[in-house]
């Protein structure tokens, strides 16, 4: 989330998009509905399937599952051709004005650019024009019909209310009350906040789906204010502190990139990763890089680190050029019998990924899996398991009990970026311990070995700090939680002040890039206090803005920033756009109210005001944004699976940028009548993801027994199908039993002019436990992802529906 | 005016995250009992000895034709004179405890020598469920436990919007009667169930009938 759960309750409009919040963030909904109760706010939720958020929303309106581009294209080409955007901070804090480059072009639904052979773009005219001294080119008044608000303009002139609606299947009546009411959120005094999560994230288009928002929240000065932002409510109980601590392949914790083969020494990394600017007023953030990666590195390799050897970076592994390692690929790599062994903590891919067969048919070639869990699940039993053979299976597996959250004290990071500290409930049972536990065992281990039987390589493994122990050699939460906020390695003196050697580095500006401080992850820097206080663990209620913001309770990273880009809730002269909800003002020559984002004067100073959006190189938001894939504005691509032949949009159906898979078991099909009807999955409030840990709760499973699969009333008449009975749903790779649930919450489309049925199944179910509740919905899903991420697309692929 | 305790359940508030029906069953010791699915969220399908707190999910198209989705938390009303202990009583004299100072309607275990007909047929919200075993009548109890040891039902406590309120019954009945005057401004059949008849007072936006059929006496 740019903003947090709380700030919810300050939103005039809150669209719920690409989530059903009520269900699965159920505690998002007590600030939804405290901003209607309090400030008559108006509940919007846009989805395929009618759901417990629908049920509290003011307005539901329906769209086909993957067509969230189209919809909200519409918006924009409403906002642009009524004015109803917000000029000012459009002007000043967006690239609207700048001049994109004269051979930048997009023409049929392809930007300039493509090469079909490799399905990439060379994006070397998805360029800004820049002065003589390096400065982008700007036209304030717009005129120029290559600036970038020109440019967005003629983009979305195609998406007008009756082609939105024949793509996406909402009535025009629908769309055109979504986008007066969330339009009218751009003027000073009112605030549009959006929620999504999954819905958005989860389709070959996905990173795109949220920056059309993110458009429609720069153009009407939503950003960086209360009641406003881009709010993606993240899995529970820490799946934003996962991705903050990189449990991802294509980055290091903080976000920083991760190092690449061809990027061989440490001043070739910060060269290629730290961005410049000619820009005099952008703060440019990420100059800092060089001072938050030889901090990192201080961490993971201590005294091994010097300025000689590179601070270790040589032993930091790299990722080939252009390698893609995440999930998808590895399960392709796998199934191809290139992965020998599979460390698996937490999860149950035999159930979560697309395509499961694939996914089950790939772990019976590895020699070895190690799996982590509270509980035995579809993952670590899967030579068990329908269609398998054990005695055929030469996969040996390991599964190892380990403590359940509740066990285990530390940190969790939730959505709104806050830190809380938690403590131990219960002790785990038998031998079970907390995955911290086994990892230290296991880092002593490989240590050991490396030391008496040398190896290839043993540096990395030998020099890598792993002392977190407490006294009595068991995993301290503290211990890491300090590291990662980073120490003084020397005495240093910083400005009139000096801290000295072992104290806490109270925020992330103090970092050096000598090698005198160390840091895991210089954005949780400031976590704790030089004189080393927890702050993560602080409980204090007081809130002087009256806005929620609580700053004394726990800690939110980056340096207790409750909303980010929090400058552009002010004017040129640091006074808020709106008083009733000031989360920043400059008085008497200091900011007053949330931590801002930078600590120089506002804008009007020439000399040492910046910019507000501190973390891009030209200090302003990218309405044009040149960084993704698949094109610098959004474009409405079908999902790799869809009902139509034809893109309504384009000649070009799907993502001309996602990665096809080609394994004999990557079958899709695409408006074809043997699998006629849209299909999207989803979680229950009852279950957690694949249900591995909540199945075995008898209380849970007595709500959700077993699996189901959603369908309209106008579908289940159409295949002869009663509420109740059994059905078999099957796509071109796999079939799944359940139970038919006929309902008026789903509804036929018409899209095109013909009528298109979406159904909808959860993904809570496995075949282990409980016998008859049904395998995983993800049988039928394909291995297809994102363009930039890989995220799968789990929302929108082609069924058919029959009874058993 | 009757004193002791009250509980709102304000429908327009629930998600029917049923956090209130586990938590029932989490306090009160009661077993996660086998259940199908049948083709609603609904489940288990009804009210019993050993679910005291149920859900109900009741679906349709509004006039407007947008679907509706009502979620109705089902448990004992706590009637000020409650029509169970006259049945139950004229089997079991001790059969139902009413507590004096909250107010909470209790069956004992000797409530299991009257005839579970007759005692359904005595409740106009057709909660009294008998346990197939021991013949005991069982609902829910307020969390009598819980609320005469200065802690609130844990239904109420488990409840993330704000859609269970429990405490007096003089502030409950001002709270319902300020909450139906503001939610008839925007759905002008917003209703409170009984609320004269009852210490659980159910708020609903729409005819009571459509989210249960024993929804109001």
């Amino acid at each position: 989330m740019t903003n947090h759960y709380i700030d919810i309750r300050n939103a005039d409009v809150i669209l719920i998009m690409g989530s059903n919040a009520a269900e699965m963030h159920p505690i998002s909904f007590k600030w939804v509905l405290r901003a209607r109760e309090t400030r008559g706010a108006k509940i919007i939720h846009v989805d395929p399937r009618f759901t417990r958020t629908s049920a509290q929303a003011d307005y539901y309106v329906p769209l086909r599952s993957g067509t969230d581009i189209a919809f909200l294209g519409g918006m924009i080409k409403y906002i642009l051709d009524n004015k109803k955007y917000f000029e000012e901070y459009v002007r000043d804090y967006t690239n609207a004005s700048f001049i994109i480059d004269d051979k930048f072009s997009f023409n049929d639904g392809l930007f300039s650019g493509y090469d079909p052979a490799t399905r990439k773009y060379d994006k070397s005219t998805w360029t800004i024009k820049l002065d003589d001294k390096g400065i982008p080119q700007k036209d304030p008044t717009f005129e120029n019909p290559r600036c970038v608000l020109q440019m967005l303009k003629a983009h979305y002139s195609r998406y007008d209310l009756e082609k939105v609606s024949s793509i996406t299947g909402t009535p025009v009546e629908d769309l055109k009350t979504v986008y007066e009411l969330y339009a009218s959120t751009g003027v000073r005094d009112k605030a549009g906040t959006e929620l999504y999560a999954l819905g958005w994230t989860q389709h070959t288009v996905g990173v795109q789906n949220i920056r059309a928002m993110a458009i429609i929240q720069l153009l009407l000065g939503n950003m960086g204010i209360a009641g406003g932002g881009i709010n993606a409510l993240r899995g529970e109980p820490n799946v934003q502190g996962s991705t903050d601590q990189a449990i991802l392949s294509h980055i290091l914790p903080g976000y920083l990139k991760a190092p690449v083969a061809s990027l061989a020494t440490l001043e070739e990394y910060l060269k290629k990763n730290t961005p410049k600017t000619n820009e005099p007023q952008s703060a440019n953030w990420y100059q800092n890089t060089p001072k938050y990666m030889v901090s990192l590195l201080k961490a993971w390799y201590g005294d091994k680190a010097t300025k000689e050897n590179d601070f270790g970076y040589a032993y930091v592994p790299k990722l080939d050029d252009g390698q893609d390692a995440t999930l998808l690929n590895m399960i392709d790599k796998m199934y191809e019998g290139k992965v020998k062994g599979f460390t698996c903590i937490g999860q149950d891919p035999a159930c979560s990924l697309p395509n499961a067969n694939k996914v089950r048919e790939a772990f019976t070639k590895l020699d070895w899996m190690v799996h982590m869990n509270i509980f035995d699940n579809e993952t670590a039993s899967f030579w068990k398991g329908p269609g398998m053979n054990p005695k055929k299976i030469k996969t040996e597996v390991f599964l190892i009990p380990v403590a359940a959250n509740m066990e285990k004290e530390g940190s969790m990071s939730n959505s709104g970026r806050m830190l809380q500290w938690k403590y131990v409930a219960e002790k785990p049972p038998g031998d079970a311990l907390s995955t911290g536990d086994v990892l230290i065992r296991l880092m002593a281990k490989l240590k050991d070995m490396y030391k008496k039987n040398k190896g290839t390589f043993p540096d990395p493994i030998l020099n890598v700090v792993y002392n977190y122990t407490d006294q009595k050699g068991m995993f301290d939460a503290t211990a890491v939680a300090k590291v990662m906020n980073g120490y003084f390695l020397e005495d240093v003196t910083i400005g009139d002040k000096t801290y000295k050697k072992g104290q806490c580095v109270p925020g992330f500006a103090n970092l050096q890039a000598d090698g005198k401080t160390s840091c895991g992850i210089w954005i949780h820097s400031g976590s704790f206090t030089a004189d080393g206080t927890n702050l993560i663990a602080r409980r204090k209620k007081d809130d002087p803005t009256g806005l929620g913001l609580y700053p004394e309770w726990a800690w939110v990273w980056p340096v207790n920033r409750r909303i980010l880009y929090n400058r552009a809730s002010v004017d040129k002269d640091g006074q808020p756009f709106d008083p009733s909800r000031a989360i920043l003002k400059w008085v008497d020559g200091k900011w007053v109210g949330d931590v801002p984002d930078g600590p120089w004067p506002p804008l009007s100073d020439k000399e040492k005001g910046k910019l507000p959006f501190i973390m891009k190189p030209d200090g302003v938001a990218s309405l044009f944004g040149p960084g993704l894939v698949e094109g610098p504005f959004p474009e409405h691509y079908e999902p790799l699976e869809g009902p139509l032949s034809k893109n309504l949009m384009s000649s070009q159906l799907s993502n001309p940028a996602m990665k096809i898979f080609q394994k004999k078991c990557d079958v899709y099909s695409g408006c074809d009548p043997n699998f006629p009807f849209v299909c999207t999955t989803y979680s229950s409030t009852e279950h957690w993801c694949t249900g591995a840990e909540t199945r075995w709760q008898s209380w849970l499973t007595e709500a959700q027994p077993e699996a189901y699969v959603e369908i309209s009333k106008e579908l289940a008449e159409l295949r002869g199908i009663k509420n109740g009975e059994k059905v078999r749903v099957q796509s071109p790779r796999g079939k799944v039993e359940c139970v038919a649930m006929v309902t008026t919450r789903f509804r036929p489309f018409k899209i095109g002019g013909n009528t298109v049925h979406q159904v909808g199944m959860t993904f809570n179910y496995g075949w282990l436990f409980p016998k008859d509740c049904g395998d995983s919905a993800n049988l039928l899903t394909p291995t297809a992802g994102d363009a930039n991420t890989m995220t799968p697309e789990y929302k929108a692929f082609m069924v058919n529906v029959t009874k058993v | 005016m009757a004193k002791g305790k009250s509980i709102m359940i304000d429908t327009s508030r629930c998600t029917a995250c049923r956090g209130c029906q586990v938590a029932c069953k989490q306090w009160n010791g009661l077993p996660g009992t086998k259940t199908k699915q049948v083709g609603t969220y609904q489940n288990p399908q009804d009210l019993s000895a050993q679910t005291w707190k149920l859900v109900r999910f009741a679906e349709g198209i509004k006039e407007n034709g947008k679907p509706y989705w009502y979620f109705f938390s089902d448990q004992c009303r706590h009637c000020l004179e409650p029509p169970c202990a006259d049945s139950i009583g004229g089997y079991a004299p001790d059969g139902v405890v009413k507590d004096e100072k909250t107010g909470a309607v209790v069956f004992t275990k000797k409530s299991k020598e009257a005839p579970l007909d007759e005692v359904r047929e005595a409740c106009p919200y057709n909660i009294p469920r008998q346990d197939e075993k021991t013949k005991e009548f069982a609902k829910c109890t307020m969390c009598l436990d819980r609320i005469s040891n200065n802690k609130i039902p844990a239904c109420v406590q488990s409840c993330p919007t704000g859609a269970l309120v429990f405490g007096e019954r003089d502030n409950i009945m001002g709270a319902v009667k300020s909450r139906v005057e503001e939610l008839k401004k925007t759905y002008p059949k917003a209703q409170a169930l009984n609320p004269d008849e009852v210490r659980v007072i159910y708020i609903v936006t729409d005819d009571p009938k459509k989210y249960h059929k024993n929804a109001v006496a």
